[in-house]
C-alpha cells in the first residue's frame, strides 16, 4: 500500500547513539533478513529465467511464439483489458463515495470491498461454477440459448473481476482520505461544477495512488491461477490463459517452454515492482 | 467526539456535504460489489444451505480425507504463518534501521510474491528444492526431503505470505517514537532489555495483524502449493485442491460444503482481524 506518509526515515548511523543496535546483533540480523529474502525472492526469480533460456534463445523464442502460447498470450491480455478497466471505474467511485462523504456503516463497506481478499481464489471459481456450469442452477437455461460461461472465456472474466476487484479501490481509499475535501471544496465555490472538479482538482492529486493500483489490478487479472483454473476447464488454444499454459506445460514434463512462458509473467512482477518504486517516489517527492 | 455530537444531531445516515456525485460513487459501488462479489458468495452460501444438514456434515467435516486436507491446510498455514511473524519482524526492523548495500533493492522486493503469479512461484519453488534442486541437492544429502512433502507446503505459503508480515511490521518501526527507546536507555536499560520490554510491545498490534493476514492467506492458497505438494491423500492434499477435485468430478455437493467451511473460517479471522485494527485505534488514541 502506499499513502504520502510514507518518508525515508534516517539511518542508523543518523539515530542518537543510545537507539544503535551493537555490531554483533546489527550483523546477525542483516545476515538472517538478507538470507531468508534471497532464498525466497532471488533464488526462485534466478530459476525462472535461467531454466527458460537453458536451451538457448532459440528455443525460449519458439516456446513464446509457438500457437498455443500465442492463443494464451492474446486471451490473457483480453482479460486483463476488460478486467482491469471495469474495477478501476469501480475503484475510483468507490473511493469518492467512501472518501468524500461521511456516511453509516463506511467502515461495513470497506470490509466488504477487502471481501475477495480473504476468500479463496478456488472458492471464487467455485461460486461461478454452481451458478453458470452445466450442473449448476443456470446451468440448463444456459444450454437451452447456447451460451456457455464455465469452460470458456466469460467464466475467465468473471472469475478474474472477483479476485482483482479490491485493487485500485483499496489503493485510492487511504489516499484519498489523507488529501481530504479542501482543494475540492475551493473549487466548487470558485464556481467550477463537479466533473470538472474532478478532472482538474482530484485526479491530479490520485494520479499516482490510482496509477499504481491500475499496475497492481494488472498484474493480478494477468496472473490469477487458482480462480481461473477452476473456471476454465483447460482448453488447448481456447481457454488457456498464460498461468494455466505455464501448468499444462509443466505437467506435460516441457520444463524449458513452462519456464519461458513463466518468464514473461516474471518479467511483468518485475515491471510492476520498478513501477512501485518509481511511483512511491514520485508520492514522496510531491508530499513534501 | 465532536463528529458523535453532530452525528446525534443529524437525523439520517449521512452527513450533509457540499461535494456531488455521493449518490453516483455509492451506485456504481453497490451495484458493482453486489454483481460480481455479493450476489455470487451470497448464492454459495443459500446454495450449501439448501442441502440437507446431515449431507453437509457428512461432506464438511466427516469425510476422513476431507478431514485431513483440513489439517494439513491448517497446520502448515499455522507453521508457515510463525516463520514469518518471526523471520518477517526482523526484516522489518533491518530495513527501516539499518543501511547496507542492497538495502533498497531488498525492500523493494519485499512485494514481489504479490506481483509473481503463484504459478510461477510455485513452479520455481519445485525446482529449487526438487531432490536435483540448486537448494534440494544439499537439503536431500543432509536427509531432509521438501519436495513433495509437507515441508515443501510450508515452503510455499512461506513465500506467498512474506509480505504481509514485513508490510504491516514496517510502519510501525517508522512511527516508533525514539524518546521511549532514549528515555530507557539513559536509565540504564540495556539494549536488549529496551527491545523486548519496549519495541517488542509497541509493535506487537501490527505483528499480530501481518500474522493473521498471512495465515488467512495461506488457509486459501492453491496455485503455489500444487506444484510443490505432491498430491497425495491424506499426506500432502490442501483443502483448496480438494475442493478442485470434487468439481472435477461434478460433486458440487461436496465441493460447497468444503468451501463453506473453509469461508467460515476465513469470515471469523476477517472479523478478528478488524476488532483487533479497532483495539489498536483505541489505544492510539487513549496514549
Amino acid at each position: 500500500m502506499i499513502t504520502p506518509s510514507r518518508i525515508q526515515q534516517p539511518a542508523q548511523h543518523e539515530l542518537p547513539l543510545a537507539l544503535q543496535d551493537s555490531n554483533l546483533l546489527r550483523y546477525s540480523l542483516i545476515a538472517v533478513s538478507v538470507g531468508f529474502l534471497l532464498i525466497m525472492l532471488l533464488a526462485p526469480l534466478l530459476i525462472v529465467f535461467g531454466y527458460a533460456f537453458k536451451a538457448g534463445l532459440g528455443a525460449y523464442f519458439a516456446a513464446i511464439t509457438e500457437p498455443a502460447a500465442v492463443s494464451a498470450i492474446r486471451l490473457t491480455l483480453l482479460t486483463a483489458l476488460i478486467c482491469v478497466p471495469l474495477n478501476t471505474i469501480f475503484g475510483i467511485a468507490a473511493a469518492w463515495a467512501i472518501c468524500k462523504f461521511e456516511f453509516r456503516g463506511k467502515s461495513l463497506l470497506i470490509s466488504l470491498i477487502d471481501l475477495p481478499f480473504s476468500v479463496s481464489p478456488v472458492i471464487a471459481g467455485l461460486v461461478f461454477v454452481i451458478l453458470f456450469g452445466a450442473q449448476g442452477t443456470f446451468g440448463p437455461w444456459l444450454q437451452a440459448n447456447d451460451i456457455q460461461v464455465i469452460y470458456a472465456v466469460p467464466g475467465i472474466i468473471l472469475a478474474t473481476l472477483f479476485v482483482t476487484f479490491p485493487f485500485v479501490a483499496r489503493e485510492l481509499i487511504p489516499l484519498m482520505q489523507a488529501l481530504g475535501n479542501a482543494d475540492e471544496e475551493a473549487s466548487l465555490s470558485l464556481g467550477a461544477n463537479g466533473w470538472t472538479t474532478f478532472y482538474r482538482v482530484t485526479l491530479p492529486n490520485i494520479k499516482w495512488g490510482l496509477l499504481y493500483g491500475v499496475i497492481l489490478c494488472n498484474a493480478r487479472a494477468m496472473g490469477e491461477f487458482g480462480a481461473v483454473s477452476v473456471v476454465s476447464g483447460h482448453i488447448r488454444m481456447q481457454t488457456n490463459t498464460m498461468p494455466l499454459h505455464v501448468e499444462v506445460l509443466y505437467n506435460e514434463y516441457q520444463f524449458t517452454a513452462a519456464f519461458a512462458v513463466a518468464s514473461l509473467l516474471a518479467l511483468l512482477a518485475v515491471v510492476t515492482l520498478v513501477m512501485k518504486v518509481l511511483i512511491e517516489g514520485r508520492l514522496s517527492t510531491s508530499a513534501k | 467526539m465532536n463528529t458523535m455530537v453532530t452525528a446525534m444531531r443529524e437525523p439520517g445516515w449521512r452527513k450533509p456535504s457540499v461535494l456531488p456525485g455521493f449518490g453516483l460513487g455509492m451506485g456504481i459501488t453497490i451495484f458493482w460489489m453486489g454483481l460480481i462479489i455479493l450476489l455470487p458468495l451470497a448464492f454459495l452460501v443459500w446454495h450449501s444451505s439448501n442441502q440437507s444438514l446431515d449431507d453437509f456434515v457428512q461432506a464438511a467435516l466427516l469425510d476422513r480425507r476431507v478431514l485431513h486436507a483440513y489439517w494439513i491446510s491448517l497446520s502448515s498455514s499455522v507453521v508457515a504463518a510463525v516463520i514469518n511473524t518471526v523471520l518477517g519482524t526482523i526484516v522489518a526492523w533491518t530495513l527501516v534501521r539499518y543501511r547496507f548495500p542492497g538495502h533498497r533493492l531488498l525492500d523493494a522486493m519485499v512485494d514481489l510474491p504479490f506481483a509473481l503469479p503463484t504459478a510461477v512461484s510455485g513452479i520455481a519453488l519445485t525446482s529449487l528444492l526438487a531432490g536435483n534442486g540448486a537448494l534440494g541437492q544439499w537439503l536431500e544429502q543432509a536427509g531432509i526431503r521438501v519436495a513433495f512433502t509437507q515441508l515443501g507446503i510450508i515452503a510455499a505459503l512461506t513465500l506467498i505470505t512474506m509480505p504481509f508480515v514485513v508490510r504491516s511490521v514496517q510502519p510501525a518501526v517508522e512511527n516508533l517514537q525514539h524518546e521511549l527507546e532514549e528515555v530507557a536507555a539513559s536509565m540504564g536499560a540495556s539494549r536488549i532489555t529496551i527491545l523486548r520490554q519496549i519495541v517488542l510491545p509497541t509493535l506487537l498490534p501490527s505483528i499480530l495483524t501481518g500474522m493473521t493476514l498471512a495465515f488467512a492467506r495461506a488457509l486459501g492458497e492453491y496455485g503455489s502449493v500444487i506444484f510443490i505438494a505432491g498430491n497425495l491423500p491424506f499426506r500432502t492434499e490442501i483443502a483448496p485442491l480438494l475442493i478442485v477435485i470434487k468439481l472435477e468430478q461434478f460433486d458440487y455437493m461436496g465441493a460447497t460444503a468444503i468451501a463453506t467451511t473453509i469461508m467460515i473460517v476465513s469470515l471469523l479471522l476477517l472479523l478478528l482481524i478488524n476488532s483487533m485494527l479497532a483495539w489498536q485505534r483505541r489505544r492510539g488514541q487513549g496514549n
